[in-house]
């Protein structure tokens, strides 16, 4: 187990290394940032002096080996945009999709998981039907549209919820937090809803699957046999092997979550981290776009680690494969 | 996690309270929602609109602009001319939100604070170059000497705060997060900053200009237009800028709220390469690249002019916040000619391609930005749409802006669509940059993307920008315009028109600089 | 001699055992009438979207037939070339009915053609690593890692500066982001599978590798990734339409039905419906008969599904 620890951890200090380097190089394809953030100056002796205040004038690989050196010492560089580090940017905005992720999560849980495993244990009932067809329609239109109609729903026609934005923050740990209190959390329930819709009709299918998968395995049927009580064969038996594949799709869609929640907090003008990718593309904040990728890879990185955590112990046929991994 | 639930509970069962809350607090508090989130609350660190706007919260410039960008006093009462390279201000007797007096020494540190900035793309340090001496008199006057006669000092120094230089020596940018800095002599002062959320601020009980409008003031970014919309609709907020046109005909008719419309100073246009001798976007009807650019023809650039319907475009697709125009400035400015007027005459741009030699037309490649503008990416399709009725066949790229630098730095821009602000209010700043023969020595035509050159019209500006006589220097810009407005080195569109929308009861004063904060606002009598 | 014999007899014998259980699952699919309406639409939509140029009253995609004078009508209009607008016009003065034929061809195209491909190379990478195992699946496994931390968007928009904007660009885009998702679903599932008997089994008859992977893996893997594979020509439909969104995506003057929608949501709060309603209720259709069909495709493959009806 140690030596499995070991080697994945350094695997994925070599997923990190790859990324960055990747990413570093492919910004340059982006634009040049002193174009696009002094697309109002005239002036060229302010561009050449920009130009050579931001590093931008030394050779590519020169600029490499700098940023490598300063990511060392945990250094990612300056934001152009914002003037400060482009980690605590990010870490600015952090906490707002973290909150918008987990409460996604928790509804897609609580919601998807018992649906799911009970359509899949009762699988020819109209209960399957039901949940199974309505599922579709969670992931038939894109989010864009699913959060406009609820905007114009709740926030125009009803005023019941605010239309966009975020709440008010406290602070907590050096990080600003919105759902701490009740006018917060009316900001982030819309656009969690948004997209809790799909992360629930996901669950329901994959979790109904694999119940159904599991529920025709031998050691179930030989439990039956054998006499144990149904609920117990539930509880023990099936939940704890439908569960496993749950779980890999959950930690993969969180990952997706923190990292691709653009279009969502686009239509809810909701500052967090799809928001700040998308403009940082845009502006070419260099800094920002490859600390950015550094922190979803290594989130990336640590869900896949837990998840294959999770299988090796929830599974242990698998541990001996997962350890040679 | 089961405390979340819990709360998530409760805030559900709530709905109808908080429905049933005033939803726009005390008279005298105003919650704006706002386009462009500031990157940073240090108002030296880069030149964004989004940025000086905010900025005029809490500070003061020398010059302020008024709603129609004329010049007048901000903390300068007055100032004077002493001699063709030295002006003189008089400061305000007034204090900082903090409480100490506002001195020239806090001017003379504004002036000087951008260029210690290192860390900026964008860098203020335009606006303080033309400044070669500072002088402090006493403690309320200050002598600025520029480099040669400089016209245009009040507009460049009417984008540099003054700041408490007691306040933010030795600061960075990044120390401006937690609010510390944020020291000035405008009307509202810090109270909270959430970066891409919100701004709180109260008012400053220090200000010169009397007691401040509103006690409380909420800034909320709100950067998706329906978001924005709705949160003025539903009562979120009592405020917004940038009302979007598709919106703006019911908003008219709805009398729970007033609109304010001005036209800003923001001109759109098109880039057309006539200065290189093949051009990469522009091929024959089959395909097969041109030997000669065909935009070198004048022929062909008055027919392009003439292709375009602007009130069609204004009517159709901006609801009429787009003012049509063939100036290269609005009609308060130095420089605009009454009788450039926009004409719309297919059959005459069919007559005028045929007669420099195309009668079949030719293919063109048209790039224009999509998160730019307003309806930057409607209105391109509509410009490709009316030049291939007149034959120029255009296929569009419709990319954000990083896409069109880039394409532009390979040389593979034929025709662009983009904008250009006038913030000096006459005609030599957009002329400088868009139409001049490239010149990096004067710093002219560094956005001369069509590679127009004209000598002759260059040195006509160069000597209109040495007049320190008004009415000479308005003469020399009109001669200027009018060989712009028969040889079109570039086609104007039109100017954008800025919105703004708020609940009854509030008074806007609408300007024409697109800069919003708290100060345009007031209660209505 | 004797060895192909045999191994022709064997193939023969494996074809009309493969026709058998096509007609099988065929049989039990008609079984389901909301899966044989969900046919019904999607072949509808199949057809409208091949005949698209054909049926179109108006080429949407030609600005020489575009005029802005036309733009915004409500359903039923006339157009100033004639044509009747039943569905109403955009904001350019297309036709929506024509906009939206022609936007089908487009999201089908984009949807099924980047599944089709990121679930070849995921399946095959996903099954390979299970098998074999060891340095082949770390690496495998760590590149998937890497793939899934680059943001879509940044891999459009890198594709979009290099390239240009086109529907091939958005489909290569998709598969770039998508292929690894499908690797590691289908090592998870792969890896439950390769401990089941019948793997041992076919191992200790001496069947080469790849044989134990696709003839007898691939199959048991099936149902997994035909779920997966449903759910994710939606996806890959609202993808695409969410990259229109953020501006990435196809040209905007060949709008997919996502564009459209896109185009037409800034109209949605001032009652301009039809110009974002019915390019959204055409996707919804035409994701949800999409899923009907695969998810009884799902119910009918699955291997023990016949044993559980007795």
């Amino acid at each position: 187990m140690i030596s499995f620890l070991l080697r994945r951890v350094l695997g994925g200090f070599a997923v990190l290394y790859v990324t960055v380097t990747l990413v570093f190089f492919s910004v340059f394809v982006l634009g040049n940032p002193v174009d696009v953030l002094m697309s109002n100056t005239t002036d060229p002796a302010e561009r050449e002096a920009a130009i050579i205040r931001l590093g931008l004038d030394r050779p590519v690989l020169e600029q490499y080996f700098h940023f490598l050196w300063n990511a060392a010492h945990g250094d990612l560089g300056n934001s152009f945009v914002y003037g400060k580090p482009a980690m605590s940017v990010i870490f600015e905005r952090l906490p707002a999709t973290l909150e918008l992720a987990i409460i996604a999560i928790i509804a897609s849980i609580l919601i998807g998981i018992p649906l799911g495993l009970t359509a899949g244990l009762k699988h020819r009932s109209a209960f399957n039907k039901i949940v199974m067809t309505g599922s579709i329609f969670g992931f038939s239109l894109p989010y864009f549209w699913v959060g406009l109609m609820l905007i114009s729903v709740f926030a125009v026609q009803l005023h019941w919820l605010p239309s966009g934005g975020r709440g008010p923050t406290t602070s907590f740990l050096g990080l600003n937090w919105s759902i701490t209190s009740l006018e917060g959390l009316t900001y982030v329930l819309l656009p969690a809803v948004t997209l809790a819709l799909y992360k629930i009709s996901l669950i329901i299918r994959i979790s109904e699957t694999s119940a159904r998968n599991v529920n025709r395995q031998d050691y179930i049927r030989t439990a039956h046999a054998r006499g144990v009580p149904p609920a117990r064969i539930v509880a023990v038996h099936i939940l704890k092997n439908a569960i496993l594949p749950v779980i890999t799709v959950l930690g993969i869609e969180f990952g997706t979550i923190i990292a691709y929640s653009v279009s969502v907090e686009t239509v809810f003008s909701y500052p967090g981290m799809g928001k700040l990718l998308i403009d940082s593309v845009i502006n070419t904040d260099r800094p920002v776009i490859i600390a950015y990728v550094c922190m979803t890879s290594f989130i990336f990185v640590t869900t896949n680690f837990l998840v294959d955590l999770l299988y090796a112990i929830l599974d242990p046929r698998i541990r001996h494969s997962v350890s040679g991994a | 996690m089961g405390n979340i639930l819990k709360q998530t509970i409760s805030a559900l069962a709530l709905f109808g309270a908080l429905a049933a809350y005033p939803a726009t607090g005390q008279a005298a508090d105003l919650k704006l929602g706002l386009m462009a989130p500031a990157t940073t609350l240090d108002p030296h660190f880069t030149n964004a609109g989004q940025n000086l706007a905010l900025a005029t919260n809490f500070f003061d410039t020398l010059v302020r602009t008024d709603t129609d960008g004329k010049f007048v006093p901000g903390l300068a009462e007055s100032w004077r001319i002493v001699d063709d390279e030295t002006w003189e201000f008089k400061l305000r007797d007034t204090t900082f939100s903090d409480g100490s007096p506002l001195t020239a020494e806090d001017v003379v540190w504004s002036i000087e604070r951008p260029a210690t900035i290192t860390s900026s793309t964008a860098s203020l340090t335009i606006y303080t170059k033309a400044i070669i001496g500072k002088e402090i008199v006493d403690d309320h006057t200050v002598r600025l000497k520029t480099k040669g006669p400089y016209p245009l000092l009040l507009p460049d120094l009417s984008n540099i705060a003054i700041v408490s230089k007691n306040a933010t020596q030795g600061l960075l940018t990044e120390d401006f997060r937690t609010g510390k800095g944020v020291v000035g002599t405008g009307p509202y002062k810090l109270v909270s900053y959430d970066p891409e959320n919100r701004v709180v601020m109260e008012a400053n009980e220090h200000f010169w200009g009397g007691k401040p409008d509103w006690d409380n003031v909420e800034i909320r970014f709100l950067p998706n237009d329906s978001a924005r919309l709705s949160a003025l609709l539903s009562g979120n907020v009592d405020a917004i800028e940038n009302v979007p046109s598709s919106d703006i005909a019911s908003l008219r008719e709805n009398k729970d709220f007033t609109i304010s419309e001005k036209t800003s100073y923001r001109f759109v246009f098109l880039f057309l390469d006539s200065g290189r001798e093949t051009t990469p976007g522009i091929t024959d009807n089959d395909g097969n690249p041109l030997t000669v650019n065909p935009l070198s023809d004048v022929r062909v650039r008055q027919a392009v002019n003439l292709a375009i319907d602007r009130e069609a475009i204004s009517a159709r697709l901006m609801e009429g916040l787009a003012l049509p125009t063939t100036n290269i400035v609005l009609k308060s400015m130095d420089g605009y000619l009454d009788t450039l007027t926009p004409t719309y005459d297919p059959e005459r741009a069919k007559a005028l391609l045929a007669e420099a030699g195309y009668p079949e037309g030719f293919h063109l490649n048209l790039l224009a930005t999509n998160n730019r503008l307003m309806n930057d990416a409607k209105v391109s399709q509509a410009i490709a749409q009316m030049l291939t009725r007149v034959g120029i066949r255009t296929t569009l790229d419709s990319v954000p802006f990083s896409v069109i630098t880039t394409r532009y730095s390979q040389g593979d821009v034929s025709t662009a669509m983009m904008s250009w602000p006038v913030p000096t209010s006459e005609a030599s700043f957009p002329f400088r940059a868009l139409i001049a023969c490239p010149d990096k020595e004067r710093g002219w035509g560094l956005v001369n993307w069509g590679h127009y050159c004209n000598p002759e019209l260059d040195s006509t500006m160069a000597k209109a920008l040495t007049l320190m006589d008004q009415g000479e220097r308005t003469k020399t810009l009109e001669d200027a315009v009018r060989i712009i407005g028969s040889d079109v080195p570039i086609v104007p569109l039109y100017f954008q028109v800025s919105t703004w929308a708020a609940r009854n009861g509030i008074d806007i004063a609408a300007r024409s600089d697109e800069r919003t904060s708290a100060r345009i606002f007031t209660p209505a009598k | 001699m004797t060895l192909q014999t045999s191994a022709s007899a064997l193939g023969s014998h494996q074809r009309s055992r493969f026709l058998q259980r096509m007609r099988k699952i065929f049989r039990a699919f008609i079984r389901s009438p909301l899966a044989v309406f969900g046919v019904i639409l999607l072949l509808a939509f199949i057809v409208l979207a091949l005949f698209a140029p054909q049926i179109s009253p108006q080429n949407p995609y030609d600005l020489d037939t575009l005029d802005i004078m036309d733009n915004m009508l409500p359903p039923g209009s006339e157009l100033g070339t004639g044509i009747t607008a039943w569905l109403g016009t955009d904001d350019q003065g297309r036709d929506l009915l024509s906009a939206i034929l022609h936007g089908l061809r487009i999201s089908i195209v984009v949807g099924v053609v980047s599944v089709f491909i990121s679930c070849i190379i995921g399946a095959t990478v996903g099954i390979g690593c299970a098998y074999l195992g060891g340095r082949v699946d770390t690496i495998a496994m760590r590149i998937v890692d890497l793939q899934l931390a680059f943001p879509t968007i940044l891999i459009a928009l890198m594709l979009l500066s290099v390239f240009g904007r086109g529907v091939d660009k958005v489909i290569i885009a998709l598969v770039t982001v998508q292929w690894a998702y499908y690797a590691r679903m289908m090592r998870g599932v792969a890896l439950v599978e390769r401990e089941k008997e019948y793997v041992d089994a076919a191992i200790s008859f001496g069947a080469p590798q790849w044989r134990v992977m696709f003839r007898h893996l691939l199959p048991n893997c099936l149902p997994a990734l035909i779920v997966i594979a449903t759910i994710h020509i939606a996806n890959a439909i609202s993808l695409e339409a969410t990259m229109s969104f953020l501006g990435v995506g196809v040209p905007v003057t060949e709008p997919s039905l996502g564009m459209l929608i896109a185009n037409g949501y800034g109209y949605l709060l001032s009652g301009k419906y039809w110009i974002s309603m019915f390019p959204g209720i055409a996707l919804l259709l035409l994701v949800f008969s999409i899923n009907l069909v695969g998810d009884r495709l799902r119910e009918v493959t699955d291997p023990y599904s016949h044993s559980n009806a007795h």
